[in-house]
C-alpha cells in the first residue's frame, strides 16, 4: 500500500511546510521592523511582500491539510485538536502581516531615540512566535517535550510585554502631541499582539499535549 | 435433511458473526480507524481461515464433555443454545455462546444418561474464569510495553496514526484467525461426531477433512452475520460502550486474540508437550468476556478510576446461569424432539 505511506509523507510535509511558513513570517516581520526603522521603505515594502507571500501559503496549507483530514478521516482522536492548533498557528502570521501593513498604510513617524526599543520589542516578537512553532513541532513529533518548548514562549513574551509597556511609558514621556503619542501606542500594541497570538497557541498546545501523552 | 439439521448450527455462526466480530473490529470501525467494508472482509477471511486451520483443538475438548451421537440431538443442542442466548440477550443478561453450548451438551448427556466427564468440565470452567484474567493481565503488560516503545522512539502522529491503522488490521485479521479457530467448536462442535462429510483430497495435495468442511461451513455462516448484522454492534462498542483510544483498541484487541488463540492452538500445546511444559487447555472461551477482561486491565493500569466492579460479578453469575438454563432448555427440547416428533436424539 505504497499511497497509503505516501498520502502520510506528503501530509507531515505540508505540515512542516506550514510551520516553516509560519516560523519564516516570523524572522521577516522582525526585519521588516528593523527596515522601517532605518527609514528603508524600498526594503520594507519587499519585507511586506515577502510575509504577505508567506501568509498567503500558510493559508493554502492550512486549508489543504485541513480537508486532507478530513476527508481520509485521518487522527480521528486528535483531529479538532490539531485543526484548532493550525488555525491559532495562522492568527500568528496573520497578526504579523497585519501588523506590518499598518505601518505600511499608516506610515507612523518615529522618534529616533526610541527606534532601538522597537526593534527589541519586535525581535521579542518574533521570538515568542518561532518558539511556539519548535512547540508545536514537538507537539507532532514528541509530545513529551513540548514543555520544554513552551517554557520559552512563555518567557519570550513576558519580554514582550515588558519591553512594550515600557516603551509606551517612553512615547508619554516624550514631547510629541498627545495625538502621535496614542498613535505610537497603537502600533507599540499591535507589534506586541505577535507574542500574544503565539501565547495563545501555548496554552492551548500545552493542553493537547498532555491528551496526546495520556 | 442434513442442511435443515445444521441449520441450527448455522444460526448459532450467524449470530456469532453478528456479535463477536465486534469484538474484534468494533472499536476501530467506532473511531472511524477501519471502514466496516474492510473490517468485514478481512474478518470474515480471517475467521474462515481460523475455524478451518486451527478450530479442532478446542472441538475436541467439548467432543470430550460429551459426543452427542446422532444429527437430531446435534441439532437440538446447538438450536438450544442458540436460543438460551437470544432469550438472555433479550432479558439482558450476560451470555456467551461458549457457555451456552456446554450448557446445552450436559442437558444432552442427562437426557441420555451418558457420563459427563468431570475432568473435561473442570478443564473448561477453569478456562472461563481464567479468560478474562488473562486477558487482563496480557493487556497491563502489552499497554506497559507499549507505552515504554513510544517514550524511548517518539513518532510523528500522522505516522503513528498510519501506524496504528495497519496495527489495527493486522491484529484485527489475528483476532479474527484466533475467533474462528476458538469458537468455532460452539457452532459446529456438537455437529463433528455426526456430520456425514468424508475426506477430501485437493489434487493429492492436501486432504480437507470432514470437519474441515463442516467448519467451513460455519466460518461461512460467521461471515454472513458479520455483514449481515454487525455493523450496528460494532458502532455501539466502538462509539459508546467503551471509550477506548485507538490505542487502546489495539491493545484490548490483541490481547483478546492472544488469550483466544492460547486456548486453541493445538500447535501451542505441540510445543509445550514436547518440552515437558504444562499445557494449556484447549476450550472455547468467550471472547466478549477477554474483551471485557483486557479493558478492565486497562481500567486498573491507569489507577482504576471509573471502573465498575459489578461487572465482574456479572461474568461470574453468567458462569452459572448461563449453562444451567441452556441445559434445562436442551433437556427439554430433546424430550420433545424424540417423543412428539420421533426423531432420534441418540444412537
Amino acid at each position: 500500500m505504497p499511497s497509503i505511506f505516501e498520502g502520510t509523507r506528503e501530509l507531515t510535509a505540508k505540515i512542516d511546510s506550514f510551520l516553516d511558513a509560519i516560523s519564516e513570517g516570523a524572522i521577516v516581520f522582525q526585519e521588516g521592523i528593523a527596515n522601517y526603522m532605518s527609514g528603508d521603505s524600498e526594503r520594507f515594502g519587499h519585507s511586506y511582500s515577502t510575509i504577505e507571500a508567506l501568509e498567503n501559503r500558510a493559508d493554502e496549507l492550512r486549508r489543504s491539510i485541513e480537508s486532507q483530514l478530513y476527508r481520509y478521516s485521518l487522527i480521528p482522536e486528535s483531529r479538532g485538536d490539531v485543526l484548532d492548533l493550525l488555525e491559532t498557528m495562522d492568527d500568528v502570521i496573520n497578526t504579523a502581516k497585519n501588523t506590518m501593513s499598518l505601518f505600511m498604510v499608516e506610515g507612523p513617524k518615529m522618534v529616533p531615540e526610541l527606534e532601538q526599543d522597537w526593534i527589541n520589542l519586535s525581535q521579542a516578537a518574533a521570538r515568542t512566535a518561532e518558539a511556539v512553532v519548535l512547540a508545536a513541532r514537538a507537539f507532532f513529533r514528541d509530545p513529551r517535550s513540548v514543555n520544554d518548548h513552551l517554557h520559552k514562549v512563555y518567557f519570550y513574551e513576558k519580554e514582550s510585554d515588558t519591553l512594550a509597556m515600557d516603551l509606551k511609558r517612553k512615547v508619554f514621556e516624550t514631547e510629541l502631541e498627545l495625538a502621535r503619542k496614542i498613535h505610537l501606542r497603537y502600533f507599540a500594541l499591535n507589534v506586541d499582539r505577535v507574542s500574544d497570538a503565539a501565547e495563545d497557541v501555548a496554552d492551548r498546545l500545552s493542553i493537547y499535549a498532555i491528551k496526546r501523552i495520556i | 435433511m442434513l442442511l435443515f439439521f445444521l441449520s441450527s448450527g448455522l444460526f448459532l455462526g450467524w449470530s456469532l458473526g453478528a456479535n463477536d466480530a465486534a469484538n474484534v473490529f468494533g472499536t476501530a470501525v467506532g473511531t472511524r480507524m477501519i471502514r466496516f467494508r474492510n473490517a468485514a472482509l478481512i474478518s470474515s477471511l480471517f475467521v474462515i481461515v481460523g475455524a478451518v486451520v486451527g478450530g479442532a483443538g478446542a472441538a475436541h475438548t467439548l467432543g470430550k464433555l460429551g459426543a452427542v451421537s446422532a444429527l437430531g440431538g446435534a441439532f437440538m443442542v446447538a438450536l438450544s443454545a442458540g436460543f438460551t442466548v437470544y432469550f438472555m440477550t433479550r432479558a439482558s443478561l450476560p451470555v456467551s455462546t461458549s457457555q451456552a453450548i456446554v450448557g446445552a451438551i450436559i442437558g444432552w448427556n442427562l437426557f441420555t444418561g451418558s457420563p459427563t466427564d468431570p475432568s473435561a468440565l473442570v478443564k473448561i470452567v477453569t478456562t472461563w474464569v481464567a479468560c478474562p484474567l488473562l486477558a487482563a493481565v496480557f493487556a497491563m503488560l502489552f499497554y506497559t510495553i507499549f507505552i515504554r516503545l513510544l517514550v524511548r522512539f517518539p513518532v510523528h502522529l500522522l505516522w503513528e496514526d498510519t501506524l496504528l491503522r495497519w496495527g489495527l488490521i493486522l491484529v484485527g485479521a489475528f483476532g479474527a484467525y484466533s475467533l474462528g479457530a476458538n469458537n468455532i467448536a460452539n457452532v459446529m462442535g456438537v455437529f463433528v461426531p455426526v456430520a456425514p462429510f468424508k475426506t477430501l483430497s485437493v489434487g493429492g495435495l492436501f486432504s480437507f477433512t470432514g470437519t474441515q468442511q463442516l467448519f467451513l461451513l460455519g466460518g461461512l455462516a460467521i461471515s454472513v452475520g458479520i455483514f449481515t448484522y454487525s455493523r450496528r454492534v460494532m458502532e455501539t462498542v466502538g462509539g459508546s460502550l467503551f471509550k477506548l483510544t485507538p490505542q487502546m483498541a489495539l491493545i484490548v484487541v490483541l490481547s483478546q486474540a492472544v488469550v483466544l488463540y492460547l486456548f486453541s492452538s493445538q500447535e501451542l500445546s505441540a510445543w509445550l508437550i514436547a518440552r515437558g511444559l504444562p499445557t494449556i487447555p484447549l476450550v472455547p472461551v468467550s471472547s466478549s468476556q477477554a474483551v471485557i477482561g483486557a479493558v478492565l486491565g486497562l481500567g486498573i493500569l491507569r489507577g482504576g478510576r471509573g471502573i465498575r466492579f459489578r461487572v465482574f460479578g456479572e461474568i461470574a453469575l453468567g458462569w452459572v446461569t448461563t449453562p444451567v438454563v441452556a441445559c434445562v432448555i436442551s433437556f427439554i427440547a430433546l424430550f420433545f424432539l424424540q417423543n412428539v416428533f420421533g426423531i432420534p436424539v441418540m444412537q
